[in-house]
């Protein structure tokens, strides 16, 4: 394997993202290591389709993926947490409401 | 020619198909565990198992062609080297990558053109066995088309290797368009295409590949043959043997 570590070393890792019906979002499933971006679509249809799972696939070379500090969890998502009022289901629905 | 019955060509003519998608097979899952990186080894993988899929199905229906009983595990376990009727070039051994990748190309690229052809079949069997087939060998041509490309326009290595690999391995290819009594017969039938309208299709496609690898298209010289009617290389009762021995340790038992 250490000829192999030493490939995957020099090829980038890629997101991948698979749609897996009509009308679905793309989904991230895994990454994986390519050499270009053509190797990166054949490596996730050989990787991660090979169960029926997509009708698409999206990759996205990982470093450029802009990701949120996990240092900044608590600033950024904490005071969404106490306002349970954005949730839908915070609010009854009047009797006599149509076409919700 | 002899002129054969048009039940034993299409019998031998299955083997054939079924043979060829075998020993590729075997070769490739042979080789599982082995690739440069698990992203490759999983894609070989998935190859390996799209043409023993297909080789179950091709000699399941040459079994009942034949109407003697004989399943797709009594054609592929239970016949000695010489009952294969695979071309040779799917047994020669990926002595490196650069091999291994030449010989499927080469391979993957006539097996695409006939089975487009046997869709077109008289044979209904036929045409929906070839239908799925072409849509798992139209992505194997691509990939090892691929990988021929990266190779020849790689590094110095990387086409040194292809172009040593190709010129080894050209020289089976003439045997992909040879035509004997049972390919007359399948193309009289219209049950598949005639062996020499391959040709020029696959040559262009492998021109242009080749063109992108930075890789001449070799002189055709004197060309193997011998495969199609049992006659194998060395190695051939080695892998032969590799892919029989589990099954006949243990002959009627179930899995």
């Amino acid at each position: 394997m250490s000829e192999a570590n030493a490939a995957a070393g020099r090829w980038p890792l890629w997101e991948v993202f698979v749609r897996s019906g009509s009308g679905l979002a793309h989904k991230h499933v895994g990454s994986l290591h390519a050499a270009d971006a053509a190797m990166a679509l054949q490596h996730a249809r050989d990787v991660y389709t090979r169960r029926n799972e997509g009708t698409s696939i999206w990759v996205v070379e990982s470093r450029n993926v802009v990701a949120s500090e996990p240092a900044d969890r608590e600033m950024l998502f904490e005071p969404a947490e106490s306002k349970t009022f954005r949730q839908p289901t915070y609010f009854t629905v009047p009797e006599g409401v149509k076409h919700l | 020619m002899n002129v054969l019955a048009p039940q034993a060509a299409l019998v031998s003519y299955l083997v054939r198909l079924g043979d060829n998608a075998l020993i590729l097979g075997q070769q490739l899952a042979a080789v599982t565990g082995r690739a440069p990186i698990v992203e490759e080894d999983l894609a070989n993988a998935n190859v390996a198992l799209d043409l023993i899929g297909q080789a179950r199905l091709w000699l399941a229906l040459a079994g009942e062609v034949e109407g003697a009983g004989r399943t797709a595990d009594d054609f592929a376990y239970f016949r000695d080297p010489a009952g294969f009727r695979n071309v040779l070039l799917v047994e020669r051994s990926g002595v490196d990558f650069a091999h291994a990748t030449v010989r499927d190309f080469l391979f993957d690229t006539w097996h695409f053109g006939l089975l487009r052809g046997l869709e077109r079949s008289s044979d209904a069997r036929i045409a929906a066995i070839a239908a799925k087939a072409a849509r798992e060998v139209e992505y194997h041509a691509r990939r090892s088309g691929d990988w021929v490309v990266r190779l020849g326009d790689g590094t110095a290595e990387s086409n040194a290797r292809v172009r040593a690999a190709l010129d080894a391995l050209w020289p089976y290819t003439g045997e992909l368009f040879e035509a004997d009594e049972v390919d007359a017969e399948v193309a009289r039938a219209g049950i598949g295409p005639a062996p020499e309208t391959l040709r020029e299709p696959w040559r262009r496609h492998v021109a242009a590949i080749f063109a992108d690898a930075t890789l001449d298209v070799p002189a055709d010289g004197w060309m193997q043959s011998g495969g199609r009617s049992g006659r194998h290389g060395e190695s051939f009762s080695y892998l032969i043997a590799e892919m029989q021995s589990v099954r006949r340790s243990v002959p009627g038992e179930r899995w």
